[in-house]
């Protein structure tokens, strides 16, 4: 074991924090996807299938063209599309934008489990990493630093959401639409054509969140690579009370309790492996109930959303 | 102009002229067809016949932008202000031209500018479901008036105003108006504020111009006689002496707190006896919805106690039907009804399961629930298709009066009634108003939370004002004035 013996409890720690960041990325990819879709007054549930389909996609391209930065923007597209649908569906009269997300996140995954078949096998180039831990001579923290360039511009990215939301006209636009449909129609914005674009810019990012899970980590494309991280995203999106910034601590949050049963098992530590993999997900419920009340409405809930009426 | 809504004709061959610089009131009943014709001149309808002209020149308004750009701005009825942002925020919102970024330093500073040549001024950083109702009145006037409109429409503007606020809001327009910087539509049912503030009115029934010119040259009974047409409006509510009796309703140190977790009710105390109205008034807002949802068990009050008859009280089902707490709460379609229900269930929500409406015990007999509904649509005058007709398909004032029969059918202790008045016409109002003095006059204990000063005066035996959660004021009937109450209502200080 070496070095790894040498570290003890400060092993487990690296590698949770060093999982966290690697893990992350695609929470916090859905996630700003997700607050910017419901901060224009909708649910999109359906990004689960629209990660899986990125991941799909971006894998395709990427084995095709020996592009893995191709595949990024790809898997981006796809996404973009998705939304598009979801987005169109929804501005039918009486559809309920729950329920189509559910046929959405169906269609989605089933689609790419059917289209991805041919590429289980192949070895697509993966996305490249900066290694920042270099000056360590522990590999674990060399390890835990290599740093893959979409989590950097995830993390540049949620300010600045959150700074445009604030002092762009779009963002203006998207909360406008979101808080007060009837706001908006008197000022004459099209609240349709607002929530395309919101659901659209979020299912984009939700594609390119996909494409780091086969360009990167695990990295490969199988029909076992999302276990639920577009679902727990929107969950996210509700503890992060709809701010991009506080997306990205939450992200790390639950990136890091999917990390803890590895980090466990690497300094010896392996019952109850299973259980620890179902971290994540008692945290979701944990948060759900900590964050709920029966008494008052959740703050910062855009008001147009289906959960806040 | 000519509207239709399927075979219903909302506005029949309307034309008004509006002199520029002048304020003109558009007088009717609720349903008469002003906010049609408005609806129509903002572009969200298109009328099936007529046209619009705007300073001479013909216009096919499509949408509310394009009015905008024609210079026509409407405050509306119900706020369309977005209540997560910032009053600055929601000022520049309506500019037709934001720019990509927005520069919020100069645009602070154009508002600050503008905010100056304005006779009130808002703190630019507040959250705007941070103010009160007559505050978020001035921001949609402010803000109409910050994007250079020429036109300005104004829905019953002081429905949610005190009436110091009102004055001073209408005089404003009024001034306004006056040295042509803007002219000025106000659509409106209250006589009061044609008579105190328009220049010139015009008169709608059922979709049609009845009337109008200028304002100093009518008479109120002729205005009234117009609004309402031959119609006969039934007797007015007469009080009988009751004895002072015990208490029936006993709020104490009652606290509520809102869907913000916020504090809506903060500790109130209040006796109604036997025999007795109760007025709340107070504007919309100041925890008034929260303290009847309390009462009529929608929201678990946060500490204090209630008592009926002296024994504690806990708002469910079977309690309520045994103590013979009833319940008319404010937009009764929402609190009070299900809509796609038929008139007959929803008349029989308070006693489905009592044994008379019943087979076997647990087996609702839909016979019995018939027999009675048609009973009580005829004592009570309820307009519907039939007992099986869904209760939506009902009009304002029918809904309004399915609630009443049902809530009032039996022996009633205590019964809370919230605007129990409010969007229906003349005759279903002073239907009402008689209902609920007859049900004090049988012995029942009222509480009656109103947003209607008038109401109040006229059935209520004392008046209580309620503001920012608390009861601020008190006075009996018989020394009730409405400046003072007015004034308590703007702010107890």
């Amino acid at each position: 074991m070496g070095a790894a013996t040498d570290l003890g409890w400060w092993g487990v720690l690296i590698a949770v924090v060093g999982g966290a960041i690697r893990v992350s990325t695609p929470y916090l990819f859905v996630s700003l996807g997700e607050t910017l879709t419901e901060k224009s007054g909708r649910v999109n549930l359906g990004l689960e299938g629209t990660l899986v389909m990125g991941a799909m996609s971006g894998y395709g391209i990427s084995y095709v063209t020996g592009s893995p930065w191709l595949g990024v923007l790809v898997a981006g597209l796809t996404g973009t599309l998705l939304g598009l649908l979801h987005a169109a569906v929804c501005n039918l009269p009486r559809v309920n934008d729950i329920a189509v997300g559910i046929a959405l996140f169906l269609f989605g995954t089933g689609l790419a489990f059917y289209l991805g078949k041919p590429l289980i096998e192949p070895v697509a180039p993966r996305l490249p990493h900066l290694p920042l831990g270099a000056w360590s001579d522990y590999p674990q923290i060399r390890v835990a630093l290599e740093i893959n360039a979409l989590f950097i511009i995830g993390l540049i990215l949620a300010p600045v959401l959150r700074w445009g939301l604030r002092n762009t006209k779009w963002g203006i636009m998207l909360r406008t639409v979101g808080d007060s449909s009837d706001a908006a129609k008197a000022l004459g914005y099209s609240v349709n054509f607002v929530r395309i674009m919101g659901t659209m810019a979020g299912g984009f990012l939700a594609g390119v969140g996909g494409s780091f899970l086969s360009l990167y980590y695990p990295g490969s494309w199988n029909e076992a690579l999302s276990s639920g991280q577009g679902l727990m995203a929107v969950t996210l999106v509700i503890f992060a009370r709809w701010n991009p910034v506080y997306c990205f601590y939450t992200s790390l949050l639950f990136g890091g309790a999917t990390a803890l049963g590895p980090a466990l098992q690497s300094v010896g530590i392996t019952a109850n492996y299973y259980l620890y993999g179902a971290a994540p997900y008692v945290l979701t419920l944990g948060l759900l109930i900590s964050s709920s009340s029966t008494r008052h409405r959740l703050v910062g809930a855009p008001s147009e959303l289906t959960i806040s009426k | 102009m000519t509207k239709h809504f399927g075979p219903l004709v909302a506005l029949d061959n309307v034309s008004i002229r509006f002199e520029p610089g002048s304020l003109h009131a558009i007088l009717g009943e609720n349903g008469a067809g002003k906010s049609t014709l408005v609806k129509c001149m903002m572009g969200y309808y298109r009328p099936d016949a007529g046209d619009i002209f705007v300073s001479g020149e013909k216009h096919a308004i499509n949408n509310p932008r394009h009015a905008h750009q024609l210079g026509l701005g409407m405050v509306y009825q119900h706020f369309t202000l977005v209540p997560s942002m910032t009053v600055a925020e929601n000022l520049i919102l309506g500019e037709a031209q934001l720019p990509p970024i927005i520069p919020w330093e100069a645009e602070r500073e154009r508002i600050e500018e503008f905010q100056r040549t304005m006779p009130f001024k808002l703190d630019l950083d507040r959250p705007v479901a941070s103010l009160a109702a007559g505050e978020k009145q001035k921001l949609e006037i402010l803000k109409q008036l910050f994007l250079g409109r020429r036109v300005l429409i104004l829905d019953e503007p002081t429905t949610v105003l005190t009436p110091a606020e009102a004055d001073q809001i209408l005089g404003l327009m009024r001034g306004m108006a006056g040295n042509q910087q803007l002219t000025v539509i106000l659509i409106t049912h209250k006589l009061r504020e044609v008579l105190d503030f328009a220049g010139d009115v015009t008169v709608l029934r059922a979709g049609r111009r009845v009337g109008g010119g200028a304002a100093k040259d009518l008479a109120s009974e002729e205005l009234v006689r117009m609004m309402i047409g031959a119609g006969k409006i039934a007797r007015a509510a007469t009080r009988v002496e009751t004895p002072t009796n015990a208490a029936y309703l006993d709020l104490r140190d009652l606290t509520v707190e809102n869907d913000n977790g916020l504090m809506a009710v903060r500790g109130v105390s209040l006796q109604v006896r036997a025999g007795e109205i109760v007025g709340v008034a107070g504007v919309s807002g100041n925890g008034q919805r929260e303290l009847v949802e309390a009462l009529a068990g929608q929201r678990q009050p946060a500490s204090g106690e209630m008592f009926v008859r002296g024994a504690v009280y806990s708002p469910r089902r079977g309690e309520m039907r045994q103590r013979k707490v009833f319940l008319l709460p404010e937009e009764p379609l929402r609190n009070a009804c299900v809509g796609v229900m038929s008139v007959a269930e929803n008349l029989a929500f308070r006693n489905f399961d009592e044994p008379r409406n019943t087979r076997y015990r647990w087996l609702i007999s839909r016979r019995a629930i018939r027999g009675q509904a048609l009973d009580l649509i005829d004592r009570y005058g309820i307009k519907a298709q039939g007992a099986e007709a869904r209760l939506e398909t009902l009009s304002g004032g029918n809904v309004q009066r399915t609630v009443l029969a049902r809530e009032l059918c039996e022996e009633v202790s205590v019964l809370v009634a919230q605007n129990p008045c409010s969007g229906l016409d003349f005759a279903a109002v002073a239907e009402i108003r008689s209902q609920l003095m007859d049900a004090r006059n049988r012995g029942a204990a009222v509480l009656l939370i109103s947003e209607d000063l008038d109401e109040l005066l006229e059935l209520a035996d004392r008046i209580v004002v309620m503001f920012e959660g608390k009861f601020v004021y008190e006075t009996p009937r018989d020394q009730a004035d409405v400046q003072t109450i007015g004034r308590y209502m703007a702010s107890p200080t």
